[in-house]
């Protein structure tokens, strides 16, 4: 058992796909926290949905399975989708959560009718592009960690570069505004940094589950600290040994789908968090209560026998 | 009949079907729940699969629609902790049921005849092969009963229920004072789009419900500030989507459910953008006149 473990660490492709999920997860670990704390998680679950159809698109344009141009075709549709969602809840009465269904599965829709149509067309050279729906982590090649590790450390940069900016907007956006800073261009910058982190996580973890690595980590790291600086390496942090772990379990046997395994165990870093989080835990808020409560009926029985 | 009939009648259904709950899950702001819900009760779908063998059993549709009431009970046990924000109990609790169904699948897909992408995906153009035989007589696609039943459930539901569903969608406090249940109501209409989405999901897609649901009432509520004038208008326009939809799919040889969710985004943007009542364009108009107004009255203020 020991052994097949050290010979799996020492597998080329183990390393070169965990490494990649580690970074993914790292890297939507951290830009995750502000779309939790705006309250906007679910933004990514339709952004990510959204880019389907940008990826077919760009396809039927360049007729090739060049990664780097169908991954700015679902940029480009990510940001349109981010764009309407937006307007419509934003300039009417439309609700958010109204917006982000009918966009989130329009767009899908939209991506399914372009991929089939792709496919009933014969060209040997469209296989795979169906993988983006789930994605395949074990197909990640030395380049896209590459890409990954490129695009992450950029947008890890902006976040230091505007710590001050996203910071003060994530938590009072009015008080932003009298101090001057522009909510145009903090927020487009934002949301442009959560649709590249989507885009990053299609080819991997795939269309439907990328949304899980943006809110998992920073709701489980949400719980140990109130430090938005913490916060967010805790995340990180989260977000990296999910990704690891995942790939490690996912390569244990074989027909164990890396994406939804990574899902697995961001989820169970969630519930331990919400559980045994020692200041506002589900457990530490039981006792808590418990001894409040004792403490109560002390204070009743002591003013009892006073009066006895 | 021909194909394309029978495709056209469990495409219209189907969406009837869809857009009857969907009205209320768009007045209530509920709609991202009704996505979690078709996404999870995939993971009820395979259950239930495992346990009975049979895709078709009418079991398999109890034990997903109970995964599917379980999601809403477990996002809202995760919402009252109040350790994590509304949307993200949503966004925590899905992906994990829908990565262990995946999980399943993948793990035991030889010896299970279920497909990821045919529950995900879904499609219509299947629907006339699998056949509904009533002692020995042909009574056409077994998608059409399957969703007519459901059609009838709904609408009796709301039939009954109107003036409980509208009392708890709009005021949920008074309706809880007189005595109504605003709890009992939204698990009943939850079941509701629970068994909507399981049974559409060999037709639709899991993925697809969503929009099925939402974009027909959203149109229909940008048209009009009546209950039973949006209730009648989602039924026109889900009628016209996935007509329109199925022959711009047969057009263009591709899925059709996919096009209808595409037909349905489309139309519902375009009343969203001319809507005379609520729509982008009079809202601009609206806040321009606003401005204009208060112009005026700095204006005469400065004057006097």
């Amino acid at each position: 058992m020991i052994d097949q473990i050290v010979l799996l660490l020492n597998d080329y492709t183990f390393q070169v796909v965990a490494l990649g999920t580690g970074f993914l997860g790292l890297l939507s670990g951290v830009i995750g926290t502000f779309a939790t704390l705006r309250k906007e998680s679910l933004l990514g679950d339709a952004l990510s949905h959204a880019a389907l159809p940008g990826i077919g698109i760009a396809f039927l344009l360049i007729q090739r399975k060049e990664l780097s141009l169908l991954l700015l075709g679902a940029m480009i549709a990510g940001l349109l989708a981010t764009l309407i969602i937006q307007v419509m809840s934003r300039k009417t009465v439309v609700k958010l959560d109204s917006a982000l269904s009918l966009v989130l599965s329009s767009f899908f829709g939209l991506g399914l009718v372009i991929l089939t149509a792709i496919q009933n067309n014969p060209n040997a050279r469209q296989a795979g592009l169906s993988n983006f729906i789930f994605g395949q982590a074990s197909a990640m090649l030395r380049r896209d960690v590459q890409l990954i590790a490129v695009v992450g450390s950029v947008l890890l940069m902006l976040v230091v570069l505007f710590w001050k900016e996203f910071k003060v907007f994530t938590f009072d956006p009015m008080f932003a505004r009298t101090l001057g800073f522009s909510s145009k261009i903090t927020e487009t910058l934002l949301s442009t940094m959560i649709v590249i982190t989507i885009i990053l996580g299609l080819e991997s973890v795939g269309v439907i589950l990328i949304s899980a690595l943006l809110i998992g980590p920073s709701v489980a790291a949400r719980q140990w600290t109130d430090r938005l600086s913490l916060m967010m390496i805790i995340a990180g942090v989260i977000g990296f040994i999910s990704g690891v772990m995942g790939t490690f379990i996912s390569s244990l046997a074989a027909r164990i789908p890396t994406g939804p395994t990574i899902v697995v165990v961001v989820s169970f870093f969630v519930f331990i968090s919400l559980f045994f989080s020692p200041k506002r835990g589900i457990l530490a808020n039981h006792f808590a209560y418990k001894k409040r409560q004792r403490a109560f009926m002390k204070q009743i029985r002591s003013l009892e026998e006073g009066k006895g | 009949m021909s194909m394309i009939t029978q495709i056209t009648m469990v495409a219209v259904v189907v969406a009837v079907t869809c857009a009857l709950p969907g009205v209320f899950l768009v007045l209530r702001g509920t709609t991202m729940v009704s996505d979690a819900i078709t996404h999870t009760v995939l993971l009820g779908i395979v259950l239930a699969f495992f346990i009975t063998q049979d895709l078709r059993s009418p079991w398999l549709m109890i034990g997903a629609t109970l995964v599917g009431v379980g999601t809403v009970w477990a996002i809202e046990a995760l919402q009252q902790t109040k350790l994590l924000s509304n949307d993200a109990a949503i966004g925590i609790i899905f992906p994990l049921f829908f990565s262990i169904a995946i999980i399943l699948i993948t793990r035991y897909a030889g010896n299970v005849h279920l497909d990821v992408d045919a529950v995900l995906m879904g499609e219509v153009a299947f629907a006339p092969f699998r056949r509904f035989v009533f002692m020995g007589m042909d009574l056409g696609p077994r998608a059409l009963w399957t969703m007519l039943v459901i059609l009838i459930l709904n609408s009796l539901f709301i039939f009954l229920f109107y003036k409980e569903l509208k009392l708890t969608t709009f005021d949920a406090a008074f309706a809880a004072a007189v005595g109504f249940s605003p709890v009992l109501v939204h698990y009943g209409l939850m079941t509701l789009v629970s068994l909507t989405a399981v049974g559409a999901y060999d037709s639709v897609g899991s993925i697809l419900v969503v929009g099925f649901m939402v974009g027909p009432p959203l149109a229909a509520y940008l048209l009009t500030d009546r209950l039973y004038i949006m209730i009648a208008l989602s039924i026109v326009l889900a009628i016209v989507n996935s007509v329109v939809g199925v022959q711009l799919a047969f057009a263009l040889d591709t899925t059709i459910a996919g096009m209808i969710a595409t037909v349905t985004g489309f139309t519902t943007l375009l009343i969203f953008v001319l809507s005379p009542k609520k729509g982008l364009i009079k809202a601009s108009l609206n806040r321009r006149r606003e401005l204009k107004k208060i112009d005026r009255q700095i204006k005469q203020a400065q004057k006097s």
